[in-house]
């Protein structure tokens, strides 16, 4: 059986000298935000928010510096985004970029593509989605049929994407295609591409999510061109390289800060002298938050030293997000409150947000039996 | 983890696999003391780790105790290491001499006080603590009571007490000791390293990694079963539910092993008190959850006495309850945090 390396690890100083630099810049730029706002964590949406960030140097950051990076430790990287999610920062116009399609160009994008992208990404000024899920490929990602077919000079793209968040308001995506049709292989014969979202042939609708919000969409293909210096890595290949990216994609401390805001504003609601029951639910739910955080840093240590935690990131996006759904319903276990977008009051209208976004955290980035799934073939049963 | 805790940690397994089997467990539930047993710990260093050498101890820190205290916990050791510890720690820390042989502490209960008088140039013990592990049997009692209005610690002669033996769910003694001006062997100011409410705190530190080591047993023997029970001509491992219910088991596992392990390194740094109720509410949680999940893996022979799960999950359902159950240890941190204000949860998490 393979047991699971986590291990205790401390920030270094400069991580710690990184967090009051973060703190102090978020205090600065959000100043007066509402919870309510900051509720929406990571699915808040403002350009001008990552182009301030990315000036400040806190975008891209462990990235040479040739390539606009920073050359900063993943630890300092680390702190940036635990403080940006536990402040409730609008970060999802650049987060992806950040996340994982950077660093797949890092990994695998030609040197042209690296200088292309990779200084704008770092400025904050473009924003990146995932063109992976497809109306008949969810969880069985492997068997996309959007397929990229070669022309002269490039692909030529036709079928359909969807879930894709933020397609109408992003520059690119990172997209997934089926260059080769491989017969009872489905593995085989994938690629990934860099799609420029606002090419020809590129149809973006929307899909309104249960909340009444529009972020993902449906994204078609028809007759779309991706020129041949539009493709990550090798032709072939997407599967490594999309697995790879989806590890970056689960190894953050998104995956269980989500709902963060509503343990604040909770203890806010229950005020200083709590009762005995709120104060137990307020003591279970930092002990609960505490070790996920924890568990969140080693993998961050384990990223920093080279390793490759796998199978760390996927306990603790299932352990974490688990947590951050129960969130809610231990709210509605301790107080008479009804969760409401139009109340006067901010906590009743944290907790309408989280109430109504809650199931899409065991979705999102891998649904939790994917990951048990994982799990339970690093624990040997599979 | 370093060097030597990966040493100590590998002389543990193998020390306890040979000496530990079912049959000893069993004859200490009923009622034996494991003498050999406890000769042995004593002589390879682990009933002290982390008392200085000065004092009869292995030099260490409270992260190789940790190691010991997860090994026992894996194994059901049915002895007071843990207790040995906490009370060899009070002790040395207040500059009092640690004894030879197994110790127990008191009291282990959060509201339960006792006191010291003087007398002359000594010192008499009063009053009545419930539920001490070993306390019946152990040689000697260490206690934290209170003395001329403040905090002392004394070493208490095993057996002077009244004494009305119980046991917890896994048959440990848990026994209850009365003192009425009882003479004591020493006593002396608690020592400025005792943080405020040390018994408990160690005392649920200790528990927080028996449990955690106990979790890591309940998946290690999950796997194993479920590797090798055949039903509908497939190994149990080969169904989804299963395999999911042992995903979830570990991810508890591996949070309530984080959590018994910060709450030693920060005993180490010296200020503790919030990882320890981090820890024991978090471990304890997960010890709920997954003796529930290692019993419906096993089916009905996990259930029998002569299976041996049982003899981690009966001490996991004990252990949850022990030195401050949850609920204590939550209200106690709800309130601190509640008191810092909505606005200081993130600052102070992240100052820890
Ligand atoms: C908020 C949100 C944002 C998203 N953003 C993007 C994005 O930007 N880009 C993108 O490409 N995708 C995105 N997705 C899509 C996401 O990746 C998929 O929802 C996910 O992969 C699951 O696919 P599905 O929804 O088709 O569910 P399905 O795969 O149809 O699964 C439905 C249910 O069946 C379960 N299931 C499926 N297979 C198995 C199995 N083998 N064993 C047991 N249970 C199984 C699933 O766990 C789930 O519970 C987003 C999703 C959400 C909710």
């Amino acid at each position: 059986m393979a047991t699971f390396n986590f291990q205790l690890g401390e920030l270094p100083p400069e991580a710690e000298k990184v967090r009051e630099e973060i703190r102090d810049f978020l205090a600065r730029t959000l100043g007066g935000t509402s919870a309510t706002k900051r509720a929406l964590s990571w699915g808040g949406f403002d350009r001008e928010f990552s182009r301030r960030l990315g000036e400040a140097g806190f975008i891209g950051m462990t990235w040479p510096k040739k390539y606009g990076g920073h050359e900063r430790s993943a630890l300092e990287r680390y702190v940036v985004l635990e403080e940006s999610l536990a402040a409730g920062a609008p970060t999802s116009a650049h987060w992806v970029a950040d996340r994982q399609s950077g660093p797949l160009l890092l990994r695998f994008g030609t040197e042209e593509q690296r200088q292309r992208f990779l200084p704008k990404i770092a400025k904050g000024e473009l924003a990146f989605a995932i063109g992976m899920s497809e109306p008949d490929s969810g969880s069985d990602l492997a068997s996309i049929r959007t397929r990229a077919e070669r022309v002269e000079g490039g692909y030529r793209v036709n079928g359909t994407k969807i879930w894709t968040s933020n397609a109408h308001i992003s520059d690119y995506a990172i997209a997934l295609f089926r260059t080769k049709v491989v017969p009872d292989k489905k593995h085989e014969g994938l690629s990934q591409f860099l799609v420029d979202l606002k090419s020809e042939g590129i149809g973006i609708r929307p899909i309104i999510d249960l909340a009444g919000g529009h972020h993902f969409n449906e994204v078609h293909f028809q007759n779309a061109f991706v020129p041949d210096d539009m493709l990550v890595g090798k032709d072939g290949d997407g599967w490594t390289q999309v697995t790879t990216e989806l590890a970056f994609e689960r190894s953050g401390p998104e995956r269980y800060l989500s709902s963060i805001r509503l343990i604040i504003e909770l203890i806010r609601e229950v005020g200083a002298e709590p009762g005995e029951r709120a104060a137990v639910v307020i003591g279970r739910l930092t002990a609960h938050l505490a070790t996920l955080r924890q568990m969140s840093l080693s993998i961050a240590m384990m990223l920093q030293a080279g390793q490759n935690p796998n199978l760390e990131a996927a306990v603790v996006k299932d352990v974490g997000t688990s947590f951050e759904q129960e969130i809610p319903e231990v709210v509605h276990a301790l107080l008479g409150v009804e969760p409401r977008l139009g109340s006067g009051k901010e906590f009743e209208r944290v907790f309408g947000y989280l109430v109504e976004h809650a199931p899409s955290f065991s979705l999102r980035g891998g649904t939790r039996e994917i990951l048990r799934g994982i799990i339970a073939r690093g624990l040997g049963l599979r | 983890m370093n060097d030597t805790r990966t040493l100590l940690a590998d002389t543990c397994a193998r020390l306890f696999t040979d000496q530990v089997p079912p049959a000893l467990i069993e004859s200490a539930e009923k009622g034996t003391w494991p003498a050999a047993l406890w000769q042995m710990l004593e002589e390879n260093g682990l009933t002290l780790p982390q008392i200085s050498e000065s004092r009869g101890g292995a030099g260490g820190a409270w992260g190789d105790a940790h190691v010991v205290l997860a090994a026992c916990g894996r194994f059901a050791v049915p002895l007071p290491v843990a207790e040995t510890m906490i009370g060899a720690w009070l002790l040395s820390e207040s500059g009092l001499n640690v004894p030879l042989g197994p110790l127990t502490v008191a009291p282990v209960r959060p509201a339960e006080k006792l006191a010291l008088a003087r007398d002359g140039g000594s010192w008499r013990l009063s009053g009545t603590a419930t539920r001490v592990p070993w306390g019946a049997s152990a040689g000697h009692v260490v206690v934290l009571a209170e003395g001329d209005g403040k905090p002392m610690v004394a070493l208490a002669q095993g057996g002077i007490a009244k004494a009305e033996p119980d046991v917890n769910l896994a048959q440990e003694p848990r026994d209850t000791l009365e003192w009425t001006g009882a003479p004591v062997l020493a006593a002396a100011d608690a020592g400025a390293g005792l943080p405020t409410g040390a018994l408990m705190l160690a005392g649920a530190m200790a528990r927080s990694t028996q449990m955690a080591g106990g979790l890591e047993f309940l998946l290690s023997q999950s796997v194993k079963y479920v590797t090798e029970r055949v039903q509908f001509g497939r190994p149990l491992a080969s169904f989804q539910a299963i395999q999911h219910q042992l995903a979830l088991l570990a991810g508890h596992t591996a949070a309530a092993g984080m959590a018994a392990q910060r709450a030693f390194a920060a005993m180490d740094e010296g200020d503790a008190g919030f990882e320890i109720a981090v820890a024991k509410i978090r471990t304890g949680e997960a010890s709920g959850l997954g003796a529930g999940i290692a019993h419906q893996c096993h089916g009905a022979i996990g259930f029998t006495y002569e299976h041996t799960l049982h003899f981690v999950t009966r001490r996991l359902w004990s252990w949850r309850a022990e030195f401050g159950a949850e609920a204590y240890w939550a209200a106690s941190l709800g309130r601190e945090v509640a008191a810092r204000g909505a606005d200081a949860l993130w600052p102070y998490l992240t100052s820890r």
